[in-house]
């Protein structure tokens, strides 16, 4: 079974003003969509072609590049598809809002370092808050690795996911990194970052 | 003596329409000036308060290295270009480009492959090594040839500031543009 594009859950124009249609359009349909070919090129005639893209993530130690780079870009967009939404923004809830005010003191403080994480990943890859057993922690990867692979130096889930490549926020935002991880706060669907969290 | 963003030696909109105005406004006016601020912001009390841009490239890691690095890589990608050609080499590298890739369609060929599959951000290079021979090398990130003692002769940005706006994600079509502007004097000079 090939892997294939997600259907998107709204429409490209869904979250503007803070992310653009056009980046959006672009992002999924060209960015997403390559990974998404070229992991299955990647893969084809070989055993992983009928396993999980998370047994994949788990063992991409033993994989080509290709199927690390690929592999990962298409769990990374897969994940900051869902973790976005119209209409959305605001703060968490419940427990995942206790466990943040545990972990980081509030939500401004983890808001605050999640977004430095962002900000010094120097070149290409993501900012994460990620659940290792029960605890909370924030962490970047290069590139398109990401927390599940077993080459990831936080190994977790991902909960949430801020893409920091430059094809993310160049168009709306050019060198302003900055205000692309200030605005990406207005779009975050913290129902699906709970849902994930409850995830055992 | 604090670093300074070097004067660039074209217009603005010289590069048109292979890069546009709009781009090397971004890319020298606010990437490269960046690497320039965040370097004098970071070396001032530590031992590169004084060091060249080739020292701290060859010895510093870290914010040092990347800001040294960047300012220097932008520096020698901008000044490779021009919009008046010459557009092919000569000369002594043009035989030295025959010699070790056939031609320079070939060598195009090349090192447009090494920019296409350089995966993330970075840069394509053409080196002479420590043997004096022409060698494409990527570098990830703010890489630079001359950590691992080669000759820098030419190099290609393919961090998605470089062409997102002109190209998107279609870096083919920006490596295809790029022949259309590099200044073949200026880098027979280096070789």
């Amino acid at each position: 079974m090939a892997f294939e594009l997600p259907k998107l859950g709204y429409d490209y124009a869904a979250l503007e003003p803070h992310i653009d249609a056009r980046t959006m359009e672009i992002h999924y349909t060209k960015h997403h969509q390559a990974y998404v070919n070229n992991l299955n090129t990647a893969i084809a005639g070989t055993e992983w072609e009928q396993k999980s893209l998370e047994d994949i993530m788990a063992n991409v130690s033993k994989l080509s590049a290709a199927v690390r780079n690929n592999g990962g870009g298409h769990y990374n967009h897969t994940l900051y598809w869902t973790v976005m939404g119209p209409n959305k923004g605001g703060s968490p809830k419940g427990d995942l809002l206790e466990a943040i005010n545990q972990t980081f003191g509030s939500f401004d403080k983890f808001k605050e370092l999640f977004t430095q994480a962002g900000m010094t990943r120097f070149g290409s890859g993501w900012a994460w808050l990620v659940k290792v057993g029960n605890e909370l922690k924030i962490t970047s990867t290069p590139n398109q690795d990401n927390p599940m692979m077993d080459i990831a130096e936080v190994k977790g889930l991902p909960l949430l996911g801020a893409d920091v490549w430059e094809h993310a926020y160049y168009l709306k935002y050019q060198n302003r990194r900055n205000e692309y991880l200030a605005a990406f706060w207005n779009v975050v669907n913290w129902d699906e970052v709970e849902r994930r969290f409850k995830r055992t | 003596m604090p670093f300074e963003l070097p004067k660039l030696p074209y217009a603005a909109d010289a590069l048109q329409p292979h890069i546009s105005k709009q781009t090397i406004d971004f890319h020298y006016g606010k990437h490269h000036q960046a690497y320039v601020n965040n370097l004098n912001n970071l070396i001032p009390g530590t031992r590169f308060e004084n060091a060249t841009l080739e020292q701290m490239i060859r010895e510093a890691d870290g914010g040092i290295f990347n800001n040294a690095a960047q300012v220097w890589n932008h520096t020698f990608y901008f000044e490779s270009f021009s919009p008046a050609g010459p557009r092919e080499p000569n000369d002594a590298l043009a035989t030295a480009i025959n010699e070790t890739f056939g031609s320079f369609a070939a060598f195009k060929e090349q090192f447009t492959k090494s920019a296409l599959t350089l995966f993330g951000s970075g840069w394509a290079w053409l080196v002479k090594n420590r043997e004096g021979k022409l060698e494409i090398v990527q570098e990830s990130n703010a890489g630079n040839p001359l950590k691992s003692g080669h000759t820098p002769l030419l190099t290609c940005d393919v961090w998605e500031h470089a062409y997102y706006l002109d190209y998107q994600n279609k870096r083919p079509d920006y490596l295809l543009a790029y022949w259309n502007v590099l200044d073949w004097d200026v880098i027979g000079k280096r070789f």
